[in-house]
């Protein structure tokens, strides 16, 4: 059958985020909550006017039931499914289905994580694989620096290039007052900082942070009475290939491909005519494969495509333009930070870093070890 | 009368030494990790064989502790009967293995717990 997603039919009115960095003593849910309420009361609805919720919270396998109960309402979705960090995409997919087939009015999508302050380490509540656990890889580190290693050795490319794109991811974090690392960085300092799981350094590695986000979802025309510059979603695609590392099809290729693919059919358009672009960078060579696999260059040549601060700001492209999980925020799951920085670029919100004339947006969410990807293309009202 | 616990079974079997692979009989296309079905196509006629423990070097990467801890590498490797599987790569300095290294698996334990190693083939005839 035809993909029928409902393109332009729903949009973003409202974003927040609150808590990025250090937000001692406040929980999760607390965390997601304020977000929320800060997203909703930029355009003047209430907790009351939300009747669809997505949610995922760190530790918590009912985090919509709980967030309802916080908020004290009675939605009529409750989703808090989970596919890692790219559940965000999700949910922005299954909003837009819901909202379009009148299953909700308004949706809220929210995520809240305390795992800096709580915990100072990336959190986990996986069951461990008898396969794999006995090796005692760094998780989720190894699983990406293997797909490093492959890429390295079919591509030719080299932790220069991968210190590129940190580089790059810093810059933009220069030009962000949110984010939580924005000192100088260079290439030789990346290349001289302690080796995680090789080639993979720790300034190859996202952030470890508190942090939380929100955003609001309507339909189109309800979302022009509500905000000037509605984002409105113009696709919205998921695709899975595997849960372990060890059987991902091919190290090189992940599953961005086809949901890119697809998310650009349904917006009809292409790489070509996306403005901004954030990508989920939980590690440097995440944003060299998704670079290669949403089609911005050939298979291969991600590692020579960041070289040159094409990335960085000034460049052809900008990528990752809040710093991204490697120099803004990573509290565990960092998939709606992307939203949320491509909806406010296409509002016209993003400050010193604003990214001038941007009409089409591409938010890219990862999750597990490269295993789950989910693509959402967004758009300003200029773009329909 | 398919194996309806492949997980526990393989990994009995590794708790004594021995490195199994399933292999569908029809059509003897080998499958791992263990399932109670072949992926795709849900096939159940599916038996316990040794596996052969050649095999290549697919990926690698070295992780280094905090010292005195050892350096040691976690690597998937490409076994002869086409499966791929995670190892550690032993028998060489961690940061020499490469990929395309033919190696041999034995199973032994890491921290007690039952674990394919892997050595490189020149250096097990040497």
């Amino acid at each position: 059958m035809r993909d029928a997603f409902p393109r332009a039919a729903t949009a973003i009115v409202s974003t927040a985020t609150h808590g990025i960095g250090e937000a001692p003593g406040q929980s999760a849910m607390e965390l997601a909550v304020r977000a929320s309420l800060l997203a909703l009361g930029r355009v003047g609805l209430t907790p009351a006017d939300v009747d669809g919720l997505f949610i995922a919270l760190p530790h918590d396998y009912f985090a919509g039931l709980g967030l309802a109960e916080y908020l004290g309402i009675h939605p009529r979705l409750t989703n808090n499914s989970r596919v890692g960090g790219s559940s965000f995409q999700t949910y922005v997919l299954w909003a837009a289905l819901a909202l379009a087939a009148g299953q909700c009015d308004v949706a809220l999508i929210t995520y809240g994580s305390n795992q800096r302050t709580a915990s100072g380490k990336l959190q986990s509540s996986l069951r461990p694989s008898p396969f794999e656990a006995p090796y005692q890889a760094l998780t989720p580190a190894s699983a990406y620096a293997l797909a490093a290693s492959r890429h390295m050795h079919q591509f030719g490319t080299t932790r220069e290039q991968l210190a590129q794109v940190a580089v790059a991811a810093r810059q933009w974090a220069q030009r962000n007052p949110e984010a939580f690392m924005r000192d100088p960085l260079t290439v030789e300092q990346c290349l001289a900082s302690r080796m995680v799981s090789s080639p993979l350094s720790v300034r190859d590695s996202c952030l470890v942070t508190d942090g939380a986000a929100a955003l609001v979802m309507t339909r189109g025309d309800r979302a022009r009475d509500l905000c000037l510059h509605p984002v409105y979603v113009l696709g919205a695609a998921e695709a899975t290939h595997h849960r372990m590392i060890s059987t991902m099809p091919d190290l090189t290729v992940t599953a961005a491909a086809e949901s890119g693919a697809r998310a650009y059919a349904q917006a009809g358009i292409g790489p070509q005519d996306v403005d901004v672009v954030q990508l989920y960078d939980a590690f440097t060579i995440n944003t060299i494969l998704f670079l290669e696999d949403l089609g911005f260059c050939p298979k291969g040549e991600g590692g020579r495509f960041v070289e040159g601060g094409r990335i960085a700001p000034g460049g052809s492209l900008p990528v990752n333009t809040n710093g991204g999980g490697l120099s803004c925020v990573h509290p565990g799951m960092y998939g709606l930070f992307t939203l949320v920085e491509a909806a406010r670029q296409l509002a016209g919100e993003a400050g010193e870093r604003q990214v001038s004339g941007a009409e089409i947006a591409l938010a890219h969410g990862n999750g597990g070890e490269l295993s789950s990807q989910a693509t959402v293309v967004l758009g300003t009202g200029a773009a329909l | 009368m398919p194996d309806l616990t492949p997980e526990r079974s393989w990994l009995e079997a590794l708790e004594q030494g021995r490195f199994l692979l399933q292999r569908r009989a029809s059509t003897g296309a080998f499958i791992f990790p263990p399932r109670v079905a072949e992926p795709r196509t849900g096939a159940t006629d599916l038996e316990w064989v040794a596996a052969s423990g050649a095999g290549v070097v697919h990926a690698v990467t070295v992780i280094a502790p905090r010292p005195p801890a050892a350096p040691y590498t976690v690597a998937l490797i490409d076994l002869a009967e086409g499966p791929r599987v995670m190892g550690r790569v032993e028998g060489i300095a961690p940061d020499q293995v490469r990929i395309g290294l033919a190696v041999q698996a034995r199973v032994s334990r890491i921290d007690g717990v039952p674990a394919l190693l892997f050595t490189p083939r020149e250096a097990e005839h040497a």
